[in-house]
């Protein structure tokens, strides 16, 4: 197999950051190359070179043997080159046949011709073995779904050559499998494929090669049969596997969090628990099975028909987010571009921004205040970032769920509640956000959390309960946890 | 660690040109026009600009809070015209209640805005658009659609007075409520909260921020400014109309976008707005002054305002 794609010694240069320093990459035609590292290791920034939205500082990028010269996203699509982003590019109100061929529409004279516009989808969908409903606007899709059409638009666009950036991110882990056999199934068509992941596992199941960086440095490429996950950690973070978990906690456990028949129509049903102080409670279960639907509702932000909720004891009413948090609940949401932060804020005040009330001196914010506990957070939590007053939005996933988390520590939770801590965060960054939840379950604190990996549900959980359907249909101790039965409990299995 | 200072070096430049791009425009156009013609620069002139831009000042700054929020507020043309009405309506029955009427009325006016916007979800351009024909239909009511002459002498001073006999009143006013307000977006949590709904009110929401509530208050600021601005209004022409507030809306919200304010939500400052409404102050006081009549104003108008936004654009693009 030849080389269809060469980067040779790329050097990428910001003003004061160095994001990518002579890197070699090279890719063989037809193969799926995985492409791993760290956030903030240069991956998206070698993307970029290739879509036309940058040109290295030095080094040269040859395409099919000839020097790629592509300047706008057209360019590169022109060379059968399609990027499929972590953020979708479809337009929501349009359905599939629409977004398949949105600025390429087939047309019959003057007009757009629906009819053959809507077989080729379905000829492109076939071939994939994907069923979707091309007559709803995508929006009504799922994400999986969503991501999918993309795929199909690429290779519309008669694609050779297709970059995956991050594509599991948002999806379950049925979503992610069916993925996976495009992803053969393209192959086997002879597309090439770039593969971004974080996840370790999927990059067992799929490539043949994989490429690590490290903090813009090119560490090294090797054959997919040639290397185990252990050592494949060790190149991306220096790290072995087995000290991503810290150790399950021994701390005596008294009940803090008592949840007893809470229903809300259509997504929750009867639902009884108990968190402990001092322990890390896992909550599993398929995507949909109501899990961020319980966090919500115990923390107040949607409202429940009925049920009862008791903290040390004592019951409480909750009926807003407020009230949640007096009782000394915090919660890391699942989304944190969309619920967690405000982007534009600042680090210091995205922090501060829950108690800003009790740091007011006659009516005025206290600055010397908010600037320290900003101070003790960023510096407690290990935030990467020049200042306290740079924009949350211009720090990388990891350290945007740190400051997330720092906003719940100072006002000094008694219960935190994470909705997928660590989605989309990389493993160095993951490791620091496992042990600081462990820290702050033996200090006392009751850690419930909710995840779609079942890894980091096993390796963090004192006891995990099982999702399905709004109901809670199964409850583990971590001495009996596998794999195996949480997906027996989430998909069906009963008590 | 060099690596770092030049890091934080690039971030303080690139909010120096977001906060001070605007200045820069303001100075150029006060070059541009001390050159044009020597009247500009004279003290007459320029106290004539500071009290032509007080009414629609105080408006636009509470435009830009409720801007601020994500929302709009397009009634606040009508609100004051209703303010500058009750003013003068009310003088029979003393000046308190001349001077209180239109403050609660304009209270009450944005706050029923925010509460319809909040409690039943509509969109803010829907809602006081409503308001608005709303407003309008309540002042001709109100006046039969006659204008309603004479305000109590004792108010006249807010419109009409100097102080040490040169300074507008007015702009002592406007200039008061930009920096009371400044203080509160700035140094409050109430101000904080108000940048926090424009940028995310999910995330707001979520984290304990009573986002109803700070919403309802921010129309009803805004209300309550534009019935501030109608007392000045009535006071300074001594007389009240229902039409008086026309245009108004767009006025301030051009302020407020000149000035840096983004109509996403969540960015700008009330300094920004008081340096927009400069630019258009001192844009037509040019023009007056060099004769272009006024339909042709209105072509310039439009101009600047679609220019500024362009090149803030420049430079948000080159600040990324």
């Amino acid at each position: 197999m030849s080389d269809i794609l060469v980067m040779k010694n790329i050097t990428k240069k910001f003003p004061g950051v160095t994001a990518l320093n002579n890197v070699t990459f090279s890719c063989k035609k037809g193969e799926v190359h995985a492409l791993m590292g760290e956030n903030g290791a240069g991956k998206s920034t070698l993307i970029k070179l290739l879509s036309g939205a940058s040109t290295p500082t030095s080094g040269e990028i040859f395409f099919e043997g000839k020097p790629l010269k592509a300047k706008t996203p057209h360019d590169v699509q022109d060379l059968g080159i399609a990027i499929i982003h972590q953020e979708l590019n479809l337009v929501p109100n349009m359905n599939a046949v629409e977004n398949i061929f949105l600025g390429r529409e087939i047309k019959n004279g003057q007009f757009v011709n629906f009819k053959e516009m809507k077989k080729r989808s379905q000829e492109i969908l076939r071939s994939l073995n994907i069923k979707i409903n091309l007559e709803v606007p995508v929006r009504k899709l799922s994400v999986a779904q969503q991501q999918m059409i993309e795929i199909a638009k690429a290779l519309s666009m008669d694609a050779s050559f297709i970059i995956m950036d991050e594509p599991t991110a948002s999806l379950t882990n049925n979503e992610i499998d069916a993925l996976f056999e495009i992803v053969c199934s393209l192959k086997e068509k002879g597309v090439t494929i770039i593969f971004i992941s974080h996840h370790l596992s999927e990059i067992f199941e799929c490539a043949d090669r994989v490429t690590v960086l490290k903090d813009g440095e090119y560490i090294g490429t090797k054959d997919i049969d040639e290397i185990d996950e252990s050592s494949l950690i060790r190149m991306m973070v220096g790290r072995e596997l087995s000290e991503i978990y810290p150790d399950i906690s021994s701390v005596n456990k008294t009940p803090i969090l008592e949840v007893k028949g809470l229903s809300r129509k259509g997504v929750l049903d009867n639902i009884n628990f108990t968190a402990n102080k001092g322990e890390v409670l896992g909550i599993a279960g398929l995507v949909g099975s109501g899990r961020t639907e319980l966090a919500r509702a115990i923390f107040g932000a949607d409202k429940i028909d009925s049920g009862v909720i008791k903290i040390d004891g004592k019951e409480v009413t909750i009926n807003q987010s407020i009230d949640a948090m007096k009782q000394g609940i915090g919660f890391v949401t699942e989304d944190r571009k969309s619920q967690g932060l405000i982007l534009g804020l600042t680090i210091r005040e995205n922090i501060c921004i829950s108690l800003l009330k009790s740091i007011t001196n006659k009516a005025f914010v206290n600055k010397y205040k908010e600037k320290e506990i900003a101070n003790r957070y960023i510096k407690s939590l290990k935030i990467a970032t020049p200042s306290m007053e740079a924009k949350a939005v211009n720090l990388s996933g990891g350290n945007q769920q740190k400051v997330v988390l720092g906003k719940w520590l100072a006002r000094e939770c008694r219960i935190i509640i994470l909705d997928e801590p660590t989605r989309g965060i990389d493993v160095g960054a993951k490791v620091e956000i496992y042990n600081l939840m462990r820290e702050l379950s033996n200090n006392g604190t009751a850690v419930i959390m909710i995840s779609s990996e079942l890894p980091e549900i096993i390796g963090m959980s004192d006891r995990v309960l099982v999702m399905r359907e709004g109901r809670i249909n199964g409850e583990l101790t971590h001495e009996e946890v596998t794999e195996e039965k949480i997906l027996e409990y989430a998909m069906g299995g009963c008590n | 660690m060099e690596e770092i200072n030049n890091k934080k070096n690039s971030m303080h430049l690139g909010t120096y040109f977001e906060k001070y791009g605007m200045l820069l425009l303001l100075l150029v156009l006060f070059v541009i026009c001390s050159l044009i013609t020597p009247v500009f620069l004279k003290p007459g002139n320029l106290l004539n600009i500071a009290r032509q831009i007080s009414i629609i000042g105080i408006v636009s700054i509470g435009m830009t809070l409720v801007i601020l929020t994500g929302g709009i507020d397009l009634s606040v043309g009508p609100i004051l015209a209703c303010g500058a009405l009750l003013v003068a309506g009310l003088k029979e029955y003393g000046i308190v209640a001349a001077f209180v009427g239109p403050l609660i009325f304009g209270l009450c006016a944005g706050l029923l805005n925010g509460t319809v916007i909040t409690k039943f979800k509509v969109q803010p351009f829907i809602v006081t658009l409503g308001a608005m024909s709303i407003y309008t239909g309540l002042g001709l009511t109100y006046s039969k659609g006659h204008p309603i002459i004479g305000t109590p002498e004792m108010l006249r001073f807010i419109g009409q007075g100097k102080v040490f006999g040169v300074i507008p009143f007015q702009a002592i006013l406007f200039i008061s409520v930009a920096i009371i307000i400044a203080i509160i977006l700035k140094y409050t949590p109430f101000g904080r909260y108000t940048y926090a709904i424009g940028g995310n009110p999910e995330a707001s929401k979520l984290s304990g921020i009573n986002v109803d509530r700070v919403t309802i208050y921010i129309y009803g600021l805004s209300g309550l400014l534009a019935g501030f601005a109608g007392i000045i209004m009535a006071t300074h022409l001594n007389v009240g109309e229902a039409r008086l507030g026309t245009g108004m809306e767009m006025d301030a919200i051009a302020a407020a976008v000149i000035g840096g304010t983004s109509l996403k939500g969540g960015s700008g400052t009330i300094f920004g707005t008081v340096i927009g409404i400069l630019v258009i102050g001192i844009l037509s006081n040019l023009l007056n002054l060099i004769n272009v009549p006024s339909y042709a104003q209105m072509i310039f108008k439009g101009l600047i305002i679609v220019v500024a936004t362009v090149l803030q654009g420049l430079h948000d693009k080159k600040s990324v």
